[in-house]
């Protein structure tokens, strides 16, 4: 029972890592309707910036915000240059394009900061927690990731913003009859996952070291949190990249002999079940198609 | 009366196929304007390319303005409400967040607040089902949020693309009964698109006929009823 | 159909020419090029024409790739027996796989299918089969000589070997395309209740297409293990999957003839990108990838497929 606490709450850690990544994928998604293979590398060189900021001597939280505003800049920015042109381009170019970019910002990082490994302070502390089972920095980190998403929540729910840009997501030619921007919406979606992909590298950095493939594992439990929630709800992925964390952990520590080496595919098994039984997977809206 | 909407030479076209073959035809301030015509004559399409929604040349004047080179959201903030065939609610918002969206080129929540009730006032159950997912609605009471959504945006011009599809004949006496009032009450010119010549002609101030991207005829719905002709083919008695 | 024919034919010579006209590495190379070409085929059959997204494909290249190892290197099977087995264990997997990718659609199969991609490697590597597999090490080929004696040196004999393996998996592709199989594959595509409606199977279709994608994809590994000479778990991983993805969306989607063209990319753009700069080469790979798709957003097939009907329109 001990041991059994001990797995889930240490699932809990990682998994929080992986919740966050959802966050951002699920943002993304909602806005262009893809899984941005780039997701990772983009917040792994947010990340480097923000430790450059760092280095230089800004203050923790100025570099942390200064960092979040640049990728939310940024994130707008590739959209408005790079996707703006293949609006109307088939999706599996744009997949093609995801690729690009991902090849483009694992090797910048490489070339301005160097593939050596490098440290990235917590504010909160390594201190140990709850004894011992979670350190200060994944208690603060799992604290971020609920707060990142009471954030938006609100927003979506309570700003006109916000419901704009679901409406954008939800149906755009209708959001166009109403007078919304959409190609806008679009943009700033880019950047809000940018932002939260900054937000979630800053805080996974401290845990793993920072180097530019620090995201390339991190973004694929990510998709699969994201997904098991079921893609279009922020909730859903939290509580996706948690279930990754824990059923990860779980299966290396009770599946026999080959759980150890397996526990990525036997989590990633888990998940597909799942999704044969909940095609939209947990938390996702199942919508009536219109035949 | 002067004209709120004038559109000359209009042509629009899907992929390679032409569907308007240049339009001419007006929309008087306070007026209603029907067009009507068989499947494929290009009604649809007018109204679609009216907003931009497919690639179309020629002038369209809206309120002093050319129009024929704005967006879509260009031409819906300008004042131009369009409920499409299809009625383009969206689904998975509630009908309270689908009148909200009506409203969001707009300023001042108390005044937006006002307008829900006012539609509400219209539209008595789309208040009971404020709540609840538009997707959840009846085809009827999905094309009365449709339609009280286009109000939301107070428009000058409203194009409606059949109104009365697929709903009974109690319910789009209800809708038809609620565009003569608000015809009558504000300003508000309407542009409609109707299979239903009958219905149609009754409410609006001219009529034009297309065929196949043209318009083939233009008048009064007098000049339709009274011509044996046109009645036979358009009204069918 | 003239221009067509005239193409095949020029292909056809320059392809039965070039090992007399190459170097060892390049015949290597382009036989390397035949390999991912095939693959590329078999991805095209499920994505580009029966609408089927796969991340997965690296894992059915690495069974095909392991089977062909394995049947040489422990039960002494000869080499060219090895290719329809592996394609005939790829079919199987493909086939099971295919069922409960019934039940998922976009993203959601796409994530499955990555999953088969990220736990193969795992799997490769496993210790209880090590004994098989050669756990993290791999397992050796030996490289075959040329049959009959054919006064052939053993890359010019690998690479006719290939380029027969490919013009005859392409030609059977061809034909299945426009059989009524293909008819039925294409509506799967673009409205699966419409073509339920209209009577065709597809679960049944959906399935086999999956077999057969797969069998392509393993024919392809077991080449390129015999090419190679060499397998190990983890060159066959996730970013395999997601070059034959790039490579069949710089061929064209749905267009067979793409595959070589997507093939040359995959293999030669990479090394360009490197003369480019060695520091930066991921990136300028990046941008040629993203600067591709805006000169011709459908692939190479887009713009042959477009000049060819402006031809024919003349």
């Amino acid at each position: 029972m001990e041991l059994l606490l001990q797995q889930i709450l240490s699932g809990l850690a990682t998994g929080a890592i992986y919740a966050c990544m959802a966050l951002a994928v699920v943002m993304i998604y909602q806005s262009i309707g893809h899984l941005n293979f780039a997701q990772g590398e983009m917040a792994t060189f947010s990340t480097f910036v923000a430790w450059q900021l760092i280095t230089w001597g800004f203050p923790y939280w100025a570099a942390f915000a200064l960092t979040v505003a640049l990728s939310f800049a940024g994130g707008v920015l590739i959209e408005r240059v790079v996707f703006r042109p293949l609006k109307d381009a088939p999706a599996l170019s744009h997949i093609v394009v995801f690729i690009g970019l991902l090849a483009i910002f694992n090797n910048a990082s490489g070339f301005v900061w160097d593939f050596t490994i490098k440290t990235f302070p917590s504010p909160f502390g390594q201190g140990p927690m709850f004894g011992a089972f979670l350190n200060m920095h994944q208690a603060g980190m799992i604290a971020c990731t609920l707060g990142m998403l009471v954030l938006l929540y609100l927003f979506f729910s309570r700003t006109r913003l916000g419901l704009s840009l679901r409406a954008a997501a939800a149906n755009p030619e209708s959001a166009r009859l109403v007078g919304v921007r959409v190609g806008w919406m679009i943009a700033l979606g880019w950047g809000l996952a940018s932002a939260i992909g900054a937000v979630a590298g800053m805080l996974i950095a401290p845990g793993v070291f920072l180097e530019p493939n620090m995201m390339l594992g991190v973004l694929l439990y990510g998709f699969a949190g994201a997904v098991v929630g079921g893609l279009t709800s922020p909730i859903g992925a939290v509580a996706g990249g948690l279930i990754v964390g824990v059923m990860e952990n779980l299966a290396g520590t009770y599946v026999p002999v080959v759980g150890s080496e397996l526990k990525l595919t036997i989590a990633l098994s888990l998940i597909i079940l799942i999704l044969i039984f909940k095609p939209s997977g947990l938390f996702g809206k199942t919508l009536a198609k219109r035949v | 009366m002067t004209a709120l909407l004038s559109v000359h030479g209009l042509t629009a076209s899907y992929g390679e196929g032409q569907v308007l073959a240049g339009l001419d035809f007006e929309v008087q301030r306070g007026g209603v304007t029907v067009l009507l015509g068989a499947n494929g004559a290009g009604k649809t399409t007018t109204l679609r390319a009216i907003c931009g929604m497919v690639r179309r040349e020629g002038s369209i004047i809206f309120d002093g303005k050319p129009i024929q080179n704005l967006s879509t959201e260009g031409v819906v903030r300008l004042g131009v409400a369009h409920v499409p065939d299809g009625r383009g609610t969206f689904t998975q918002l509630t009908v309270d967040e689908n009148l909200q969206l009506g409203a969001i080129t707009r300023r001042g929540r108390k005044e937006i607040e006002h307008d829900i009730e006012r539609c509400f006032g219209y539209f008595p159950v789309l208040k009971e089902r404020r709540s609840q997912q538009a997707g959840t609605l009846s085809g009827g009471e999905q094309q009365m949020l449709a339609v009280a959504r286009a109000l939301m945006l107070r428009p000058k011009l409203m194009l409606l693309d059949e109104p009365s599809f697929g709903l009974a004949p109690m319910i789009v006496k209800q809708i038809f009964d609620i565009f003569r009032t608000l015809n009558a009450s504000t300003s508000m010119s309407m542009l409609i698109v109707e299979q239903n010549a009958a219905l149609a002609l009754e409410l609006a101030d001219h009529a034009y006929l297309l065929e196949t991207g043209r318009v083939v005829f233009a008048g009064r719905p007098d000049d339709i009823r009274n011509d044996p002709a046109l009645r036979r083919s358009y009204l069918g008695y | 159909m003239a221009i067509e024919r005239v193409s095949a034919i020029l292909f056809l010579l320059a392809a039965i020419a070039a090992p007399m006209l190459l170097s060892g590495f390049f015949i290597f190379q382009v036989t390397m090029l035949l390999v991912y070409a095939i693959a590329i085929m078999g991805l095209n059959l499920l994505t580009g024409f029966n609408g089927q997204f796969s991340l997965g494909h690296s894992a059915f290249y690495a069974i095909g790739a392991y089977a062909a190892a394995i049947l040489m290197d422990k039960f002494g099977i000869g080499y060219l027996w090895t290719l329809p087995l592996a394609g005939l264990i790829c079919f199987a997997v493909g086939f099971l796989f295919g069922f409960p990718a019934l039940r998922l659609e976009g993203t959601y199969l796409a994530l499955a299918t990555f999953g088969l991609a990220v736990a193969t490697p795992q799997i490769l590597k496993l210790t209880p089969l090590e004994h098989w597999t050669g756990g993290v090490q791999g397992v050796f080929v030996a490289k075959p000589n040329a049959a009959m004696g054919l006064p052939l040196t053993a890359d010019q004999w690998l690479y006719y070997l290939t380029l027969s393996v490919f013009i005859l998996l392409y030609i059977l592709a061809r034909n299945l395309i426009g059989s009524r199989t293909g008819r039925a594959l294409l509506a799967i595509r673009e409205n699966p209740i419409a073509a339920q409606s209209m009577g065709i199977n597809v679960s049944l279709y959906k399935t086999l297409t999956f077999g057969v994608s797969a069998a392509y994809t393993g024919v392809a590994g077991a080449l390129g293990a015999i090419v190679i000479q060499f397998v190990a778990p983890d060159s066959f991983g996730f970013m395999l999957s997601v070059t034959f993805l790039v490579g069949l969306v710089v061929g064209g989607i749905a267009w067979l003839p793409g595959a070589l063209i997507g093939a040359a990319f995959i293999l030669f753009v990479p090394n360009f990108a490197e003369e480019i700069s060695k520091g930066l080469s991921g990136a300028a790979y990046g941008v040629i990838m993203i600067l591709l798709m805006y000169v011709m957003p459908s692939g190479a097939g887009g713009i042959v497929q477009s000049a060819l009907r402006a031809v024919r329109a003349r």
